[in-house]
Parts: structure tokens; C-alpha cells; sequence
């Protein structure tokens, strides 16, 4: 078989970028949504805010599965 | 390059390594987060070894037990100092997590994630106190640790509440979906719930408290790094500190929240044991 292509250097960094588009996409919505329904309900603040940083954590954790696996499975 | 200095292993050159002096920039890694051992304990055929993280851990035992039986020693009606802080906190687990997340039933529960939060915490302050400067938490096999115990709560929880096979059956099969849905929800589900959040639960602290160090760390490097004759490396040392110095107050902050983030999702999970989806 032969080589047709090689990438080289700091491939884990382009994987940390990649993995982090979705859950940025995902963390946008998930504030913007937020912010929208405290200003449509102010009395509901506690419950939202609460959901809201819930829906961030589970959002982010891809990002950050992303940034470690480089330093896991790195050269 | 990796030298190993007095109890550390810090990065090549990190002691005179400026800009123009003919060395790269000496980026941290991973190797920042290894210590050699302090001292180590031999107990018949075991080795204890106790590196700064052993140390910080037993600091954070002796900080928070220390500081709440202060606070609770002499328990008065109208709570003055030190008793008004720890109930401030107290409250505030009882009220914002588990009366918001796991409603009735959840009472009992309020000591043990009130012991998570601020273990958690302080072992996530160490990141930015002076003298310790390491989130403890940033070593993987403490969240992971953290986790298991989480893991191990609501699990066996949930199978004493609604029984092995009603657990599971909760858990796979929730109401509301059309029936042919179920081919691909009820692995989905079993595959997260039982795996993938364990998992999640450790990463997201690990990996929350791991970058934030190794941003510090790049930082301050940068600072000592660009002094040098030029005005380009002062004006870099200069901005790169004040991004330290920022960067900490965000840390803080960070630190905080995971903290947070980390109690509210055990107490989701304990919620999910107690109380079925419906």
C-alpha cells in the first residue's frame, strides 16, 4: 500500500478544533435560549438557571473529551 | 526535555530560558501534573507514596472538617460568624440542588452532596492559592474516585427503589415514544446512562480543572519567557501577566462552577434512582 497523503505536527490540536464546533453550536443555543426565557420570565430565574448550566455541562463535556484524548493518545 | 528539580519535573529551560536567548518557548505539558514522591510510607508488602497531590488532598480533608466543626461547634438559634457562612452553604446545597433536583426524599442526601461541593471546591481552589497552586482535582484519578462513589450511590439506589429489573426497565424504556423508536433508544440510553455518564461525570471536572491549569501555567511561562532586552518582549511579558492575572479571577470562577456542576449532576443521578422518568 502505498502513502498517499500524511499530515504531521500538531494533528491533536486540529482534533480539539473539530471537536469543539458542535458542542459551541450547542452551548450558544442552550444560553441564548436561556437568557430568553429569564427575560420572557424573571420568577422562573432559579429553575432555568439551574437547567441551563445542566444542558452546559453535558454540552461541554465533548469539547473537553476532545481537548484530553490528544494528551492520552499523543505521540 | 523533562528535568526533574526539587520534588517537581518541570519543562526544559524553565529557569533561563528568554526570548532571544537562542532556546524555544518552553511550553508546558502533561508533565507538569507529575510529582515525585515527598516521602513514602511502607506498610507491610504496601508502598504508600505521598506526592504535593496526597498532601493538598489531606489539606482539603482537614480545611473543611476543621472549618465546619468550627462553625457548628456551638450551634446558636441567630447564627453569628463562622456559623452563618457554613449555613449560607448548607442552605444553599439543600434549597438550589437538591430541593430543585431531587424534591422529596432527597433530605438525606443533602449532607453527602454537601460534602461534595466543598470537597470539590477546595480541591479545585488549591488551582490558584499561592503556595499550593495545582487543582487537585486535575489529577485523574481523583474525579475518577469522585465518581465511582456517585456511581456507586445511585446505582444500587436505584435498583433497592424500583427493583433490578424496573431500574433498567425505567431506564430503556422511557413512556412516551412510538414503539418502533425503542430498537434504537433502549441501547442508546442503557449505553449512557450506564457508561457514558460515569465516564462524563470525571472528564468534565478533570478536564475543566486540567486546561485551566495548563492555561495558567502557559501563561506565567510566557511572562518569564518574553523579558528580555527588546520592546516587543517587554510589551509581551507585560500583557501576557495581565492575562495570567485575568485568567486567574476567570479561574476562579471556573472552579466555582464546576464545583456546582459537578454536585448538581450527582444529584440528577439520585433523582433518576429515587424517582422514575415519567
Amino acid at each position: 500500500m502505498s502513502l498517499y497523503a500524511e499530515l504531521t505536527g500538531s494533528i491533536g490540536s486540529i482534533g480539539y478544533g473539530l471537536a469543539a464546533i458542535g458542542p459551541g453550536i450547542g452551548i450558544g443555543i442552550i444560553f441564548g435560549q436561556g437568557v430568553q426565557a429569564i427575560a420572557r420570565q424573571p420568577e422562573a430565574y432559579g429553575v432555568i438557571r439551574q437547567n441551563m448550566l445542566l444542558g452546559f455541562a453535558l454540552a461541554e463535556a465533548l469539547a473537553l473529551i476532545g481537548f484530553v484524548v490528544p494528551f492520552v493518545f499523543g505521540a | 526535555m523533562i528535568s526533574t528539580t526539587a520534588g517537581y519535573i518541570s519543562a526544559s529551560g524553565g529557569v533561563d530560558c528568554h526570548l532571544n536567548s537562542g532556546c524555544g518557548f518552553p511550553a508546558p505539558g502533561a508533565e507538569i501534573f507529575l510529582f515525585e514522591d515527598i516521602f513514602t510510607v511502607q506498610l507491610a508488602s504496601l508502598e504508600f507514596g505521598f506526592s504535593k497531590v496526597t498532601v493538598l488532598l489531606l489539606l482539603g480533608v482537614v480545611l473543611i472538617v476543621g472549618f465546619f466543626s468550627y462553625a457548628f461547634r456551638k450551634p446558636q438559634l441567630v447564627p453569628r460568624g463562622a456559623q452563618n457562612l457554613g449555613e449560607v452553604g448548607y442552605v444553599f446545597i439543600r434549597d438550589g440542588i437538591v430541593r430543585e433536583t431531587i424534591g422529596k426524599g432527597g433530605e438525606k442526601f443533602v449532607p453527602f452532596l454537601f460534602s461534595f461541593f466543598f470537597f470539590v471546591w477546595i480541591l479545585n481552589f488549591f488551582g490558584i492559592l499561592p503556595g499550593a497552586q495545582l487543582p487537585a482535582t486535575s489529577i485523574f484519578a481523583i474525579p475518577v474516585a469522585f465518581a465511582l462513589i456517585v456511581y456507586f450511590t445511585w446505582v444500587p439506589l436505584g435498583m433497592i427503589k424500583q427493583g433490578p429489573i424496573g431500574f433498567f426497565k425505567n431506564m430503556m424504556f422511557p413512556p412516551g415514544v412510538p414503539k418502533p423508536m425503542y430498537v434504537l433508544l433502549a441501547p442508546i440510553e442503557l449505553i449512557s446512562n450506564i457508561l457514558v455518564r460515569p465516564f462524563t461525570h470525571a472528564v468534565r471536572l478533570f478536564a475543566n480543572m486540567f486546561a485551566g491549569h495548563l492555561l495558567l501555567a502557559t501563561f506565567s511561562i510566557a511572562a518569564f519567557y518574553l523579558i528580555s532586552a527588546s520592546v516587543i518582549g517587554i510589551l509581551g511579558s507585560v500583557a501576557s501577566f495581565a492575562v495570567t492575572v485575568a485568567l486567574t479571577g476567570f479561574e476562579a470562577f471556573i472552579q466555582a462552577l464546576q464545583a456546582y456542576i459537578f454536585t448538581l449532576l450527582a444529584a440528577v443521578y439520585i433523582g433518576s434512582a429515587l424517582h422514575a422518568e415519567h
